[in-house]
């Protein structure tokens, strides 16, 4: 097996960061699209349901304009995945860096990463471990985009349940939602991960934020369903959407553990999966 | 509670006494974007624009070559403490999203109305608006002043100037949904996985 040349993988991969990133700034994905539309359809408050048209109104304008959806265009968390062909490197962080930069210029994305702790504005949406780069193997070289606003982070939780309390991992979703309120910019699509690790399962719950929200397991399907009994509604000013989906991914766990983590992302799910073309 | 839409025109007057908490406007005039920093500096230095009637937009855009490119709401609760001093000089509306606190909800009695434009939706809000200028520019782009002008922003009124409380009220019924939730399904309960 030959290796890419490492200028070539360099240039491609900051190339298809850099259209993964536009892509997600300015368009949601179908599915999203389509459970955004579902829910529209189906909600009998007359204030939701003016929500959802402006919802609705700013998608199609964004895609028409070229212009991001939303003007917190988060910062980027990024999966790779990578064919046998292409070694793990310093030279991957590097080249998805360069696609951020390029993007935060070009798009534009504002620029919101800071340093934690003197809160000074790098500019340009990289520095100091960001983007996290999550790598995977895989058979495609591709690189998606996830971008988080700060709302919907903000109002993610995690608990270590006891592992007795199976029936509480419903209540511990319900109750993140109550106390984000429309805080997130609901309605919310939930991201869960239940087991593994205090890391290992807020990883899952973000990863579950990419599995098609256009359908649902019963499980996830009764969580969504006491989420939407609280009646917070689009942008918390009430009505019968609060959750548009919830999608869960499990890891074994410990057997004296129970982690539990809630991702919460707003409506505007944006994420875009691009393949590095070598 | 959902009448005919109500088209307003800055500056505000009297007129906002009539809204209540519910009904859809759409705002045209002008407005001035603030966020904690603007806010900070304003009652340092003073406000900077005449704010009898005036429109504070909760808000950091994204501004590109004079334009404004994407200019959605952002969370007005972080402003909960730094916004009486420009209801008292006369501010008459706040635009913004996710609601704010009872404090402000007591400083708008009698005076003037928060409104709430859909959170996320940067590109229907920059539709609706032309850039006329900015002020303390040295904030940055997310915390300067934007005077932008605005050609019917679609609006519903979240807290009036009676004390109603659209998302008090939201936040009221999840409460009492939780607390039925647990009833149900907590430990013990009749949902109990066992």
């Amino acid at each position: 097996m030959q290796t890419p040349d490492p200028a070539q993988i360099h240039s491609a991969l900051a190339d298809a960061t850099f259209r993964a990133c536009r892509e997600a700034a300015i368009s949601l994905p179908p599915d999203v699209i389509r459970a955004i539309e579902r829910a529209a359809a189906a909600e009998t408050n007359p204030i939701a349901r003016g929500e959802f048209a402006n919802i609705l109104q700013n998608v199609r304008l964004a895609e028409e304009l070229g212009v991001p959806l939303c003007q917190d265009t988060g910062i980027p968390v990024v999966y790779l995945s990578l064919p046998p062909d292409v070694p793990v490197s310093d030279a991957l962080y590097h080249a998805v860096s360069e696609g951020v930069r390029c993007a935060t210029k070009e798009v534009p994305l504002r620029p919101n990463v800071v340093d934690p702790l003197t809160r000074h504005n790098t500019g340009d949406n990289t520095g100091n471990g960001m983007p996290a780069i999550h790598i995977r193997p895989g058979e495609r070289f591709t690189v998606t985009v996830l971008p988080k606003g700060a709302g919907a982070e903000n109002s993610s939780r995690i608990a270590m349940l006891l592992p007795s309390h199976v029936y509480g991992i419903e209540g511990f979703v319900v109750e993140t939602m109550l106390h984000a309120e429309g805080k997130p910019c609901p309605p919310v699509f939930l991201g869960v991960g239940i087991g593994g690790t205090f890391d290992l399962a807020a990883s899952l719950a973000k990863e579950a934020l990419l599995l098609p929200v256009d359908e649902m397991t019963a499980f996830e399907q009764q969580i969504c369903d006491s989420v939407n009994k609280l009646g917070i509604g689009p942008m918390g000013l009430g009505g019968d959407t609060t959750a548009l989906a919830v999608r869960v991914k499990t890891a074994g766990c410990h057997t004296a553990s129970l982690p539990v983590a809630v991702n919460v992302q707003c409506w505007a799910h944006r994420h875009a999966t691009v393949e590095v073309k070598l | 509670m959902s009448r005919e839409v109500v088209q307003l025109h800055t500056p505000l007057g009297d007129e906002v006494l009539d809204l209540r908490a519910g009904d859809h406007v759409e705002l045209s005039g002008t407005v001035y974007t603030a966020r904690d920093e603007a806010h900070i500096r304003m009652q340092e230095a003073g406000i900077p624009f005449d704010p009898r009637g005036a429109v504070i937009y909760h808000c950091g855009p994204i501004v590109q070559n004079n334009r404004i490119l994407a200019a959605g709401p952002t969370t007005s609760a972080r402003m909960n403490d730094l916004s009486g001093f420009l209801i008292e000089r006369g501010v008459r509306g706040i635009i913004g999203k996710g609601g704010m606190g009872a404090t402000v909800r007591e400083q708008l009695r009698n005076r003037g109305v928060y409104f709430a434009f859909t959170g996320g939706c940067a590109a229907l809000a920059s539709s609706h608006m032309t850039l006329k200028g900015v002020l303390f520019e040295d904030l940055g782009m997310a915390e300067a002043v934007w005077v932008i002008g605005l050609d019917r922003l679609p609006l519903v009124v979240g807290i009036d100037a009676h004390g109603n409380d659209i998302f008090d009220a939201a936040r009221t019924h999840a409460a009492e949904a939780f607390r039925e939730f647990s009833r149900a399904k907590g430990p013990g309960g009749p949902g109990k996985n066992t």
